[in-house]
């Protein structure tokens, strides 16, 4: 099947194709909107706080699923 | 600027296309929410060095990019975790035609040198303009330009040459073939 081959330019349709698989992909995640973790986190941070847990652990707060 | 509760608002809206950014250029949900996490402890850290006006999402990107890039040269020696583990970041499992299509798509997009599939990303998925992804990724217009066109015709290759088989037609064509042997 070699005559589908794009030489120079794209197919125009297999561009759109990778184009919506590509937001497709990135839309799934931007739908599950803003997990508790991070709203949570931001609502306890000032930029002191955060200050703080970057010099201090910042692996370790993980509490929330 | 301080941190007024407006920009505190802002901050959380972009947390989503935060975490889409860094899920496609990780491939690993679990790492990927690790460095959002730490893209809003440096923010709010560096909030005062945020110009008021400026493209917020910009940079709050250029935060994740860099930090990515960096975790990055650290861990580039480590084994991925390459099963899948982007689909577990998904609320709804999607329905198994789909998830098939969706992982050789996933990891036809992680086969691409880094500078082009975050190129890719910023313009085709988070809907950057070429210029805002110049300045997240600090280079020139023409440069982002040539990565994505490179990119997009990686994929195309990977995905409807290289792998046309694999991946087949879409949903719709397949809808039409599958249904038309009833």
């Amino acid at each position: 099947m070699k005559d589908v081959k794009p030489k120079g330019g794209l197919n125009a349709e297999i561009q759109s194709r990778i184009g919506h698989q590509l937001r497709a992909m990135y839309d799934d995640v931007v739908r599950q909107g803003v997990p508790d973790r991070f709203a949570e986190l931001i609502r306890k941070l000032d930029g002191a706080e955060a200050q703080a847990q970057i010099a201090g652990d910042p692996g370790k707060n993980e509490g929330g699923e | 600027m301080p941190l007024t509760d407006s920009l505190r608002d802002d901050i959380l809206a972009s947390v989503p296309s935060l975490r889409a950014f860094a899920i496609s250029l990780s491939g690993n949900g679990d790492r990927a929410d690790d460095l959002v996490q730490e893209t809003l402890l440096r923010a709010l850290a560096n909030i005062d060095s945020f110009q008021v006006g400026s493209n917020l999402p910009a940079w709050l990107f250029t935060i994740l990019r860099n930090l990515f890039r960096s975790d990055y040269r650290k861990r580039r020696r480590e084994v991925e975790d390459a099963d899948g583990s982007y689909a577990k970041t998904l609320k709804t499992q999607p329905a198994q035609n789909a998830h098939l299509e969706f992982e050789e798509f996933r990891a036809a997009l992680e086969k691409l040198p880094q500078d082009q599939r975050e190129a890719l990303i910023l313009v085709g998925a988070s809907g950057f303009s070429y210029e805002d992804a110049a300045t997240i990724c600090g280079c020139a217009v023409g440069t982002i330009k040539s990565r994505v066109n490179r990119a997009r015709s990686k994929l195309s290759a990977l995905l409807y040459v290289d792998g046309a088989e694999d991946f087949g037609p879409d949903d719709t064509v397949r809808a039409v073939i599958g249904g038309s042997g009833g």
